[in-house]
């Protein structure tokens, strides 16, 4: 009987002290052919984690990493264990729109908050929208529609678009349209993962667009670009991209090939603020490479939760004040991205970049910022988001 | 669709095949002769282009590096055998599935241990990154050219291997009947030592002319092997023949869906519909080939046993 209770007591004693941590299921693509924007995004966080002493919001963290490998069954498996068996307090991780869309209902229902650090799709981020969603990256059609009025400002008489065949293939068409609103000589989905592109290249080269809308992120884009320059169309075709086709992830496999491309980016690895100089030098301290801007997602994720666990002093479970409190982070740090703040749907307000690949001075290939192409930009989907 | 943009399509599914052709081969080889279901096959590929891509960066020269790759590749190819794969070939197909699939995930974190989890910059020679016009005006990448020349030359040599020396005597009697050719004194470890690493070093070499046009990256070796199984399938296992004649087959009708499907299909339908249709079908094109081969010859294209 003694022992029983002395078990009890244990117990007790330890659930007490489970709830002085903050565990955090980080579940995300992290192998695979678009493995690679998984452990930017994981790097930045880890990063914003090891700056604060490994504790976020004052509470010891606890981080628990899972892989998707871009499967959605494989990631809707993995996010039941690391809320039901693991009991984690907060989710955040998911690379890829299809991934979160079946995930969300998983999470919806435990009522465990989930702070995107990349994936913002429509459908959550419109009609959809949900308290317990709240994203620290971008809506999905954000980047495409600064991609689209960039287009527009240079005059391009048409514009040949080409994206993966799955729910942010669809918001990337979908915002460039509406950022671009000129004609379109024609959308082509591919298959997720698509090594070769050579029968579409072809069809560009055939259909002699006067400019080429690309969103295809991870080794996708590297498999693109590789081809697109080897087949020259990159002399004959003005190429625009969102910055996720063109960033260090992909700039390091592909190389000089990539110089003079355009992008655009709610964030620039040389924006001049001290709080991006001060996550660059650290990121590259850390890490011995130039960071990206799923780097940079990752870590304004972590320091979202950061601020917001702190002011709640590590009372997620009042989910209300915990809700508030995300909102108003943003203002309570510096994010390298500049200022930005929250919509009512979840999603950023944010300025958006035009971006080029160059050199910079010390003869590495980066993102530089040349200009802004929208400010203080709002999610096209909030109006449809009934939450107040 | 006009006749150049036509022939341009049947190049890229010329090269895309010869490319299957060369990890299909090796795949062929071991399945048909050791009767050993390798699903690590694609790891040989993967570390084929990193070895390249090294070599690359070390050597400074492109043509220098690809025999080093190939060498290095059938060394590792060889030491698997020996250690490890050796002790498979009696167990049934799910052991061997098991094991190799586990070499699968080994190889993938040691590549990782070793290059890191970011992709590795592997581009083309001097002199073959850009097009070069075709007579009749098809503008085309040479490094791709390049590749039609590199598979069709190394299908050649091994269809000369197979058919005219002493060991392509071998491979084809163990292909056709192993316990006979055992019975006849042939001494099996080593020619399976052999037709693996020769297996291994073609991996390589399809790793290193792709990497150029593909990702170098962890995990790009299961993406493609499930085409290369696919090859085999359609082709007849353990038959060279079949396998390239099938990797044929899968390029081009891989090429030509993705080209023509969507065409076909804004036709008849809406081109929302088109647009959601074509790429869905095109994708699932190969499988559905696949399936009709196997309910009209089971037994493949070009079965290596009778």
């Amino acid at each position: 009987m003694r022992t029983m209770w002395a078990a009890v007591a244990f117990l007790f004693a330890f659930h007490a002290q489970a709830a002085n941590e903050l565990k955090i299921g980080f579940l995300s693509t992290l192998s695979g052919p678009a493995g690679s924007i998984g452990v930017e995004i994981r790097d930045g966080f880890n990063l914003a984690v090891k700056m604060a002493g490994g504790k976020l919001g004052g509470m010891p963290t606890e981080v628990i990493f899972a892989d998707d490998t871009l499967n959605p069954e494989t990631g809707k498996q993995l996010a039941e264990r690391l809320l039901k068996r693991d009991r984690v307090n907060l989710m955040t991780g998911i690379v890829f729109s299809n991934v979160m869309l079946a995930v969300w209902p998983t999470i919806q229902q435990s009522k465990v908050f989930y702070i995107a650090p990349n994936a913002t799709p429509t459908r959550i981020s419109g009609e959809g929208c949900n308290p317990y969603f709240l994203s620290a990256s971008w809506p999905n059609e954000g980047y495409h529609e600064a991609a689209g009025h960039y287009a527009k400002s240079k005059g391009y008489k048409n514009a040949y678009l080409i994206a993966p065949n799955y729910p942010a293939g669809k918001d990337a068409t979908s915002g460039f349209k509406r950022g671009y609103g000129g004609a379109i000589a024609a959308e082509v989905y591919t298959k997720l993962n698509q090594l070769d592109y050579s029968a579409e290249l072809a069809q560009i080269r055939a259909a002699k667009p006067a400019a080429l809308y690309a969103f295809l992120p991870g080794g996708m884009g590297i498999n693109f670009i590789k081809q697109f320059v080897a087949a020259g169309l990159s002399a004959e075709v003005p190429l625009v991209v969102p910055g996720f086709v063109s960033d260090q992830d992909i700039v390091r496999a592909v190389g000089e090939p990539m110089l003079g491309i355009f992008d655009t980016a709610h964030w620039a690895y040389d924006l001049d603020n001290d709080a991006n100089r001060k996550f660059v030098a650290a990121f590259e301290k850390e890490f011995n490479r130039i960071p990206s801007v799923f780097a940079e997602q990752g870590y304004t994720t972590a320091l979202v939760i950061d601020a917001a666990v702190r002011s709640v002093k590590g009372k997620i479970e009042d989910e209300k004040a915990f809700h508030k409190a995300v909102m108003a982070s943003p203002a309570r740090f510096k994010s390298p991205r500049g200022d930005w703040k929250f919509a009512h749907n979840g999603t950023p307000v944010q300025d958006y970049y035009l971006r080029v690949v160059a050199k910079d001075n010390k003869g590495r290939i980066v993102n530089k910022k040349i200009g802004t192409v929208m400010n203080a930009h709002v999610d096209f989907w909030a109006k449809e988001c009934k939450m107040k | 669709m006009s006749g150049i943009l036509l022939l341009e399509q049947s190049l890229n599914g010329l090269q895309f095949g010869l490319m299957l052709f060369l990890l299909a081969a090796g795949l062929t080889l071991v399945f048909g002769i050791m009767d050993m279901i390798n699903l690590a096959h694609g790891s040989l590929y993967m570390i084929g282009a990193y070895f390249m891509a090294s070599f690359v960066q070390a050597t400074g020269s492109f043509w220098l590096a690809l025999p080093l790759a190939l060498a290095a590749t059938a060394l590792v190819g060889a030491a698997l055998e020996i250690t490890l794969l050796r002790k498979l070939y009696e167990r049934d197909h799910l052991t061997q599935v098991l094991a190799t699939f586990a070499i699968i995930l080994i190889a993938n974190e040691l590549v990782r241990i070793i290059w890191g989890s970011q992709s590795l910059m592997l581009n083309a020679p001097a002199g073959l990154t850009g097009p070069v016009t075709l007579p009749g005006g098809v503008q085309y990448a040479s490094y791709r050219l390049a590749i039609i020349g590199v598979g069709a030359a190394v299908a050649v040599a091994l269809y000369l291997l197979v058919t005219r020396t002493k060991v392509g005597m071998l491979v084809r009697a163990g292909a056709s009947n192993r316990e006979m050719a055992i019975a006849m004194g042939v001494n099996i470890r080593r020619l399976f030592t052999i037709v693996f690493a020769l297996g291994a070093a073609l991996c390589a070499l399809a790793g290193a002319m792709l990497g150029p046009i593909l990702a170098v990256q962890v995990g790009m070796g299961e993406n493609i092997l499930i085409l290369a199984f696919v090859v085999i399938v359609i082709g007849g296992i353990g038959s060279i023949r079949g396998a390239f004649v099938g990797a044929l087959l899968v390029g081009l009708v891989d090429t030509m869906g993705r080209a023509l499907l969507p065409i076909g299909f804004a036709q008849v339908f809406s081109p929302q519909a088109a647009s959601n249709l074509g790429p869905s079908l095109s994708s699932i094109l190969i499988y559905v080939l696949m399936a009709a081969v196997l309910f009209f010859r089971p037994q493949g294209l070009f079965p290596a046993r009778g």
